[in-house]
Parts: C-alpha cells; sequence; structure tokens
C-alpha cells in the first residue's frame, strides 16, 4: 500500500463519516460545518487523483463560496427550536426502505459489472495543465466545450437577474 | 492501487445519505444542504468514468466543473427563496409551506 493509496482510503473513511454526520446533527450550523468537511474531503480525493485544478476549483467554489453563502442564510433566518414532528416514525421508516433498496440494487450492479480498465489510480501522470483546460474550454472541436461553456454564461446571468428579483422588496 | 470500484461504492453511500437526508429532515436549508451531498457524489462519479474512459478528451472533469457552477447559481437562488420565505412566514420549515401565494 503506497501513500496515494493511503491518502485515498483516510480521505474517503473521513467523507463518509462526516457526511453521516451531517444529516444526523440536530443543529443546521454544524451540519453546515460537516458539510463543508465533506467537501474538503472530496476535494483531497481530487488531489490524490492528480486533477489539481478540480480539487482547487472545489475548494475555491465549494467551500469558499457555497458554504459561506450556507452559513450567511443559516445566520439570517434564526432557528427556532424544532417541535418533534407528528409524522416522522412513518415517513423515517419509508426513506429507510427506500435508501436500503437503492443501496442494495446499485452496489449489485456496481459490483457485479466487470469493468475492462479498473485501475483508477497508479503511478502514472494524469494531470490536465490549466492552458489545456482553458483550450478545451474555448474550442468547438470535438472534445472542445465552447457550447456547454457559453451556455454556463448565460444560466449565470439569468441567477444574477433572478436573485435580484427574488431579493427585490414588493 | 485505487480501483473504480471504490470511489463508485464511495459516491454511492454518499449518494444515498443525501437521499436519505432529504426525505428525513424537515427544514428546508437542511434538506438543501442534503442536495449538496447527493450533487457531490455525482461529480465524483463524473471524474472516476473520466479517468477510466476518456483518456484525451477529458468530457468528465469538463462536466464536474460545469456541475460545480450549477450548484453554486442553485444554491444562490434556493437561499434567496428560502430568506424570502422566512421573511414573510418567519418559518423555513416544509410543513408550513402549503401555500404558495395569497
Amino acid at each position: 500500500m503506497n501513500t496515494t493509496t493511503l491518502m485515498f482510503l483516510i480521505f474517503a473513511v473521513l467523507a463518509v463519516i462526516f457526511s453521516v454526520l451531517t444529516i444526523t446533527t440536530q443543529r443546521i450550523i454544524r451540519a453546515a460545518t460537516y458539510l463543508l468537511a465533506v467537501l474538503l474531503c472530496t476535494a483531497g480525493i481530487y488531489f490524490t487523483m492528480d486533477y489539481a485544478f478540480l480539487g482547487a476549483v472545489q475548494i475555491l467554489v465549494y467551500a469558499g463560496g457555497i458554504v459561506v453563502l450556507y452559513v450567511f442564510s443559516i445566520f439570517l433566518t434564526s432557528q427556532t427550536n424544532k417541535d418533534e414532528e407528528d409524522d416522522s416514525l412513518r415517513s423515517k421508516i419509508v426513506s429507510v426502505g427506500a435508501v436500503v433498496a437503492g443501496v442494495a440494487l446499485c452496489s449489485f450492479i456496481v459490483l457485479t459489472h466487470k469493468f475492462t480498465n479498473t485501475i483508477l489510480i497508479d503511478s502514472t501522470q494524469y494531470d490536465i495543465s490549466v492552458e489545456r483546460v482553458g483550450q478545451l474550454l474555448l474550442s468547438p472541436e470535438y472534445g472542445g466545450m465552447l457550447l456547454p461553456f457559453e451556455l454556463i454564461s448565460v444560466l449565470l446571468l439569468a441567477c444574477i437577474i433572478t436573485g435580484v428579483i427574488i431579493a427585490r422588496k414588493h | 492501487m485505487i480501483h473504480i470500484e471504490y470511489l463508485m461504492v464511495l459516491s454511492l453511500i454518499m449518494l444515498f445519505i443525501g437521499i436519505f437526508g432529504f426525505l428525513t429532515q424537515r427544514s428546508t436549508l437542511a434538506m438543501l444542504i442534503s442536495i449538496e451531498l447527493m450533487l457531490n457524489a455525482a461529480d465524483l462519479n463524473f471524474v472516476a468514468f473520466n479517468r477510466i474512459i476518456y483518456d484525451n478528451n477529458q468530457e468528465g472533469y469538463f462536466f464536474t466543473l460545469f456541475s460545480i457552477a450549477i450548484t453554486a447559481a442553485e444554491t444562490a437562488i434556493a437561499i434567496a427563496i428560502i430568506i424570502n420565505l422566512y421573511r414573510t412566514l418567519r418559518k423555513i420549515d416544509v410543513k408550513h409551506l402549503s401555500e404558495l401565494k395569497w
């Protein structure tokens, strides 16, 4: 077992633990903090897979932007202590059933399927340079991502306008 | 050496934790956090399959980049709506959201 494998396993186990904590904790501010830990562990997995730019984007946008937005809104909507819900047991049973069935089905498919090329991380270098990322984002040829890139910019513009309209005082 | 099954099992567990949280939580902000977990799991799968299938073109890599951007947009809009709800209703629990507009 080399260092990369060890790092991957550590990050994976931490991600699972913090995911469980995210949805089981009662205080929503703690849920946001655990979510931050999950996202950082995911960025660590990207780094072990040699996708350094992707890991950096994950930390910048997710951990730096989205989680801060969550903390902001949690403080703005001051939490009333939750009154224990009435139909919680029935909905919990149904949810547990659905999740167990889904996990069983999906893990059956994943574990019985024979992948032809299964080595994900070995000693080879896979990293994509930032220069290549930029070239592919603006290239209209096969494998280029010009159209989705433009669509994303339109989407972000629409998001800005919608945010202004929703937040406006009536 | 890491095999792709490890990463797929990790993302499977994370996805279903997110689904479970989404089904059981009652606060809209907590549901949004569960959605983040699900999207994160999908991103992991994109990257893993990018490594396996696309050696030259990096489609999965770019889809993860775009997915992160879309998540940021979605979160911003959803939080704007939730804050608006809090302004009118003083509550953000889903069981109080039976009326859309009045």
